[in-house]
């Protein structure tokens, strides 16, 4: 089963993984702010059978998770950390292999999520297209004509679309022109934040770009938008590591992070991420053997809830900083 | 580059403002930009819609929205409630605010008309018009040769046309 961080796809050197999201409210309800419990398992429910038999997705009501699996969905990236903040009435729907995940009666009724790994917009915009137009054949959406689909928060009106690419930007945050790169990209009518951690303190040098607007522009049109800036940031983060590479300060960051990485008994996941991220591109240049797959898998589950839902139990702080420690050892 | 505010942590947040066309940069860490309010910069939507609706319409209009103003039918929120929560009730909200909500809109998005894909079975065709019926029955007039008929309903069409229908 492919995972959307199994560290294959187009352009995977910088790419991390591709994700489209798609927001829909029924035309027959409130939005989620208005509704009550009851409503809104009702609403749930209705969703969950109109995808009945498609897909292969299974139903999983929040509450029946512990607090730990739920934090790890959200540091996968499955689902939003503002729907892990909640499980009252609230509902998921998920593939197997974890690239669709559906969050019901998050901000929206629907919240369609399609991961892919690698550089995919086209592919994961096909899929959660098709499941939209599944659920759209038995439930009435609410749409206008002027505004396009109706969402809870105005800045989703339109296609209700959010495409977004994590890009892995070592050299770039090194040359430290990630702060310009973010101001032009704005008027480019995009957004680029930390894929991880709260603001631009980016763990593992891990962006999120994505489209900021969502009316007035079609899905298309937004998806190679995105694709574009996407291909000249990776070029430009490209040219970034060919010049960093020829520098012996560069491969010696690299190899210390890795005898780090390889040696040590306690690391917090602010330097773990500091270190993975040396790694990850000390392979890319061919400095390090190790795959991208295991140091993709790395960078997520050893996020400090994930590691929690691995082990089966709260760790302290201390704990589960030794027992990253191990695992890394191990993998690496 | 160190932060400008502690001098001690590494600056991850860099805030360009202009004000009155001159340009000044910040370059701060994340723990003094989130003390100095920039922590939101960068959130999910870049901003917080509440925060911007609130911007838009002044304190005393706010107030002012309070008491006798409309409500929505179908969910029952006020303006006031859309503004305070930055959260917009139900579907029908955008019809019933649409004048009020139609600035920021603007604003948002920079373009207010939706492009792309549209809902499966929303498509309502609606009711032919009486001239457009008429024009039916001379294509089938027409096609089964009855010129007798043809011919009165061409009249009939430009005596409709005639009259401005």
């Amino acid at each position: 089963m492919s995972k959307w961080y199994i560290g294959e796809g187009d352009h995977n050197d910088i790419v991390i993984s591709t994700r489209i999201r798609i927001a829909r409210n029924l035309a027959d309800y409130p939005f989620p702010v208005r509704l009550d419990n009851k409503s809104k398992i009702e609403v749930n429910e209705k969703i969950r059978d109109a995808l009945d038999g498609k897909e292969n997705l299974t139903y999983t009501e929040l509450k029946t998770l512990t607090r730990s699996q739920i934090v790890s969905l959200a540091e996968r990236h499955l689902i939003s950390p503002e729907f892990a903040s909640n499980s009252d009435a609230r509902a998921l729907l998920m593939s197997e292999n974890e690239d669709i995940s559906i969050m019901l009666c998050e901000e929206d009724h629907i919240r369609i999520q399609v991961m892919k790994s690698g550089l995919a917009l086209k592919e994961a915009y096909e899929l959660a297209d098709k499941i939209d137009t599944e659920i759209n054949q038995s439930l009435k959406y609410a749409f206008d004509e002027k505004l396009g689909y109706l969402t809870q928060c105005p800045t989703n009106l339109g296609t209700g679309m959010r495409a977004s690419v994590m890009l892995h930007l070592p050299a770039l945050t090194a040359k430290g022109q990630i702060g310009s790169l973010a101001s032009t990209v704005s008027k480019l009518g995009l957004t680029i934040r930390g894929a991880y951690g709260e603001g631009m303190s980016a763990m593992g040098d891990l962006y999120q770009l994505s489209n900021q607007v969502s009316l007035g522009i079609s899905e298309k049109s937004a998806i190679d938008n995105l694709k574009t800036i996407t291909l000249q940031l990776a070029a430009q983060e490209r040219a970034a590591r060919e010049e960093a590479s020829k520098s012996i300060e560069t491969e010696d960051a690299v190899f210390r992070a890795y005898g780090i990485l390889k040696s040590a008994r306690i690391l917090s996941t602010k330097e773990f991420m500091s270190l993975i991220s040396k790694v990850r591109l000390g392979a890319v240049l061919g400095m390090i053997k190790t795959d991208l797959k295991t140091i993709n898998e790395l960078m997520v589950s050893m996020q400090p809830a994930t590691i929690n839902a691995f082990v089966g139990k709260t760790l302290s702080l201390e704990e589960r900083d030794v027992e990253r420690a191990k695992i890394v050892r191990e993998r690496l | 580059m160190l932060c400008q505010n502690c001098k001690k942590n590494e600056a991850t947040t860099h805030i360009k403002t202009i004000v009155n066309g001159e340009a000044t940069e910040a370059h701060l860490c994340s723990d003094c930009a989130k003390s100095l309010g920039y922590d939101g910069v960068f959130s999910d939507f870049g901003f917080n819609f509440s925060d911007m609706l609130s911007s838009f319409f002044s304190e005393p209009v706010i107030a002012g929205l309070g008491g006798r103003s409309l409500r929505c039918d179908k969910c029952g929120s006020t303006f006031n409630d859309i503004v305070r929560s930055g959260k917009i009730g139900c579907g029908d909200c955008y019809s019933t605010f649409y004048d009020k909500l139609l600035p920021s809109l603007e604003r948002l998005h920079g373009r207010t008309s939706h492009e792309g894909k549209i809902p499966n079975c929303i498509v309502e065709v609606p009711d032919k018009t009486e001239k457009e019926k008429l024009q039916d029955e001379l294509d089938e007039a027409v096609k089964s040769q009855d010129y007798e008929k043809a011919a009165e309903l061409r009249d009939k069409i430009k005596e409709m046309e005639s009259e401005g229908k």
